[in-house]
């Protein structure tokens, strides 16, 4: 009963929360419902029973990646009302939901016609420990690539935003770029 | 009254709607970002759900990884956001047309 | 034995290979002696294995390996030693041993010396394939290469535009027959299922008549084209415009013998399709006198040499169709060595006077080119048949067949014809060697060729005087595999009025001949004389209006066809449809290049469709394949 009580609210809730992320035309707005939306889905995880996946999507989305929006969004005028022309609204709607119903469908196909066999059954202990034993294993080399991309994504992100990322490289052409080299050679003389 | 996994499925159905929805018509290329997160999270929730009506943790596993790849993701894709407003001064897709064919 | 065989067969193709390495170098004199040892290499194995064959009798066979085996189809790469096959390869392997060597010097100063030693043992290679293969299959690939071969010897020189004519017309005339000789093949593998020879032919027997005889007919299709016979025959006269060792090679001692050779091959065939083999003798002794015919008043000397080797074959096709096959295998041998003689004494005439044809233009080339004329004068008397020459016993033994079987006219035919060829033979040699020094009039210098070349031209000249005794050893020999079947008149007062008789016709044909031509009166002619304006000379001179008839009729209506299909067809239906597609994918282009505006919020519109389209398929198919029973019950309800 709890649970279908609090399916139902979380439900209401991440999906509002996500309606205006979608629909609002303030900036901060739509960054701060969607922050609330990723902790109420979270919320889901831990009815689920995935506590340690509800853990990480608090700490991830919550911790870094609204941080890193929170960020970004410096950058740019946050306050003023962001104007966007819309074409057909039915469209956009229409095809979104005819996508989503087909990508349910086919999650949904195997299940309920009981093709699959479960690999990695849940053996009863702690979540947290089950999911690291399977990490471990059998997702142990995905895992590693996972954090050496998370490690690239990283500098990769460092490198872009960093100072004098305002030059490209590739958009300049040859004066422009020995120009910029004879700079830094000063520079490092003086 | 018993929460299934299509309750599950529905939500995440709805979710994605909305996600896919914003990703068409969102203009400014920071939220069109979040709604990449929202479609992200849609299928995690179904996922999660999977994993746990069906008792195997693959799910899971599954969502983890697209958390990552979702952090990654922005990582790269908000550095080359203020790359580009360095440049542009704007983050409207309807100024960006160089890749006019 | 097995390891004579392959060197006899493939140590041409050593040599070919060997030459085609240096195809784009300057000449090598090595080159040319390579290639004539490698050759001579396979007339050695030969000839062992013809010893081996005259001793034990025995044929040998290898297969080699596997070509073709798909379902009942089995074809290997089987090659076979046996009485006839090992007669053709010492035939191909001598004659093309001395024309190799004969070619050093006749190429001499030639720039494509490496590139025509290539040729050349290439087609030395095809011949081989053809003889000694034991199948149809294997038959047909030599038949191929000879005709590729020959097609490249004959526009050897492909600067000429004459001679690339003459060698396409040789290539496309053989395609037309090569049809029918394929179908021929197929018809045997059809019926038989097999297209080993030795199989075919016990599956034969079997067979009801009118099966036997298309097979026959198409069959002898394919040996027409190859052996020029009529109305296949224009492209042996043309085909002169190669150089003159491959015309002594492969226009007139080889590969226009390779269908009376498949004839020979398929005597089991014919022998039980006696009206095919009629129809066979009769196109025989049509083409030898309708050839010597032309032969008579030609003025180019290798042209007189092609049309009298074209009535030759004529001889042995009567032979074969008659049921001779001894005989005609044998007139080919003894026809192969001392036409090759003629062909290279021709040669080396031309050589002497600048490539000069016209018989009418030399006289008198004995004083110069003794040795020359010696031989193209023997050549000329075995060619005649003259006791004791070769031609006398393997063209007696013709015409006694033709007697014995009771073709009276056949037989009438040919012995008229040995007096005409008797005749034009002697009016060559009569105008070349003999009478005044006409050349002096063009400022020509002859001289005689090198030395090396006639002493490579003596073992021709040898056997052509000596072939006709081994008639009895060889008859024995090859009636080991061939009908046995000895033409003898039993009444001797007809068999020695007939022999005489013929011997006399003969030599008054040559007397004849050396009286009209022999003499100081000859001129070259200026198309004024009565002679060359009756009716009856320009009849034989355009070669019965034959090319023209081609010309006018068949080529160029061809011509006029293939402009209405290029315009019709080509331009309308296949050209369309091909501008049609390219039409249609550009139309779509350009209609859909608007979706390619460069905005990226439609593109991602345009991206969220797609994903649709790509997930509705996997829903469609998903079903399909879930509810696939169902639907194919729904399907064959409906009568699908």
């Amino acid at each position: 009963m709890f649970e279908a009580i609090a399916f139902y609210l979380f439900a209401f809730l991440t999906i509002s929360m996500f309606y205006i992320t979608v629909t609002t035309s303030q900036a901060l707005h739509a960054l701060t419902a969607l922050a609330a939306g990723m902790i109420f889905i979270s919320a889901f995880f831990f009815i689920l029973g995935a506590d340690f996946l509800g853990a990480i999507q608090i700490i991830v989305y919550t911790g870094a990646v609204m941080a890193l929006y929170a960020f970004g969004m410096m950058f740019f005028d946050s306050t003023r009302d962001v104007k966007e022309k819309q074409g057909n609204k039915f469209i956009v709607v229409g095809m979104a939901t005819v996508a989503a119903v087909l990508v349910v469908a086919i999650f949904s196909a195997p299940i309920l016609s009981d093709n699959i066999v479960a690999l990695y059954p849940s053996v009863g202990a702690g979540n947290t420990q089950e999911v690291g034993m399977v990490l471990f294993t059998k997702y142990l080399i995905p895992f590693e690539v996972a954090a050496v991309m998370l490690l690239v994504a990283m500098v990769a992100g460092i490198v872009l935003a960093g100072k004098k990322m305002d030059l490209s490289l590739t958009l300049m052409n040859k004066e422009e770029i020995l120009e910029m080299n004879e700079d830094k050679n000063k520079k490092v003389l003086s | 009254m018993e929460i299934g996994l299509n309750h599950y499925l529905v939500l995440s159905t709805i979710l994605f709607a909305i996600g896919l929805v914003g990703v068409m018509r969102r203009k400014n290329l920071l939220l069109l970002f979040f709604a990449t997160e929202i479609l992200l999270n849609a299928v995690n929730i179904a996922f999660a759900a999977i994993s746990h009506y069906y008792g195997d943790l693959t799910g899971q596993m599954f969502a983890f990884f697209v958390i990552a790849i979702a952090a990654s993701e922005l990582a790269v894709g908000l550095g080359l956001l203020i790359v580009w407003f360095k440049r542009h001064g704007t983050i409207d897709l309807d100024t960006m047309t160089s890749m006019r064919g | 034995m097995e390891n004579l065989l392959y060197i006899a067969l493939f140590s041409p193709l050593v040599s070919s290979l060997f030459a085609a390495l240096f195809t784009a170098t300057p000449k090598k004199q090595f080159i040319g002696i390579i290639a004539s040892l490698l050759i001579f290499t396979s007339f050695v194995s030969s000839s062992f294995l013809l010893a081996e064959i005259l001793i034990t009798g025995t044929p040998v066979h290898v297969e080699m390996m596997t070509w073709m085996a798909t379902g009942n189809l089995y074809i290997p790469f089987g090659f076979v030693v046996d009485q006839v096959s090992v007669t053709m390869m010492m035939v191909v392997t001598l004659v093309s041993t001395i024309v190799h060597i004969y070619s050093i010097g006749y190429m001499d100063h030639d720039k494509g010396f490496n590139r025509f030693f290539s040729w050349l043992s290439a087609f030395v290679f095809s011949m081989m394939v053809l003889v000694m293969s034991d199948n149809y299959a294997g038959l047909f690939i030599g038949w191929e290469g000879v005709g590729l071969c020959s097609w490249g010897l004959i526009g050897f020189w492909f600067h000429k535009e004459v001679a690339t004519w003459a060698a396409n017309e040789a290539f496309i005339m053989n395609r037309i027959a090569d049809l029918g000789m394929l179908i021929g093949i197929f018809l045997v593998y059809w019926n038989t299922g097999t297209l080993q020879y030795d199989g075919a032919f016990a599956a034969f027997a079997t067979l009801d008549t009118a099966t036997l005889t298309w097979i026959g007919i198409f069959l002898f299709i394919g040996a027409m084209g190859k052996s020029a016979q009529f109305p296949l025959h224009t492209w042996l006269a043309d085909a002169m415009e190669g150089p003159t060792p491959v015309s002594a090679l492969i226009h007139a001692a080889t590969m226009v013998t390779a269908g009376v050779y498949l004839v020979v091959r398929s005597n089991e065939l014919y022998d039980l399709i006696p009206n095919v083999g009629l129809f066979i003798a009769s196109l025989g002794a049509f083409v030898a006198l309708f050839a010597a015919s032309m032969a008579l008043v030609n003025r180019d000397m290798k042209r007189i040499i092609a049309y009298s080797t074209l009535s030759q074959l004529g001889y042995m096709f009567a032979a074969a169709g008659l049921g001779a096959y001894w005989v005609a295998l044998f007139h080919l041998m003894a026809h192969a060595f001392f036409k090759a003689l003629l062909f290279l004494g021709a040669g080396n005439v031309m050589h002497a006077m600048h490539d000069e044809l016209d018989p009418f233009k030399m006289g008198g080339l004995k004083k110069k080119m003794t040795a020359t004329a010696v031989m193209m004068t023997l050549a000329s008397v075995a060619l005649a048949g003259i006791f004791p020459l070769a031609g006398f016993f393997s063209k007696d033994a013709i015409l006694e067949s033709a007697f014995v079987e009771h073709h009276f006219i056949i037989y009438s035919v040919l012995l008229f014809t040995a007096g005409l060829t008797a005749f034009y033979s002697f009016r060559l040699v009569a105008l070349i060697f003999h009478g005044e020094e006409r050349y002096k009039l063009f400022g020509i210098d002859p001289h005689e060729a090198y030395k090396f070349m006639l002493i490579a031209m003596s073992p021709l000249l040898l056997l052509a005087i000596i072939a006709g005794s081994l008639k009895m050893t060889y008859y024995e020999m090859v009636t080991a595999l061939l009908p046995a079947t000895e033409y003898h008149i039993h009444n001797h007062l007809v068999y020695w009025i007939m022999t005489i008789g013929t011997q006399l016709f003969v030599i008054l044909a040559i007397v004849y001949a050396y009286k009209k031509y022999a003499n100081s009166k000859v001129t070259v002619p200026d198309g004024t004389s009565a002679m060359e304006n009756s009716f009856g000379y320009k009849l034989l001179i355009n070669q019965y209006y034959i090319p023209y008839f081609y010309e006018e009729y068949i080529v160029k209506s061809y011509r006029e066809l293939s402009k209405i299909f290029w315009k019709q067809v080509d331009l309308k239906i296949v050209d369309a449809t091909v501008d049609g597609i390219a039409g249609v994918l550009y139309s779509t282009g350009e209609r859909t290049r608007d979706m390619q505006s460069g905005n990226l919020s439609t593109m991602l519109k345009w991206m969220v469709a797609g994903t649709i389209g790509l997930l509705s398929l996997a829903v469609v198919f998903g079903l399909a394949v879930r509810y696939s029973d169902a639907i194919l019950a729904i399907l064959s309800g409906l009568g699908v």
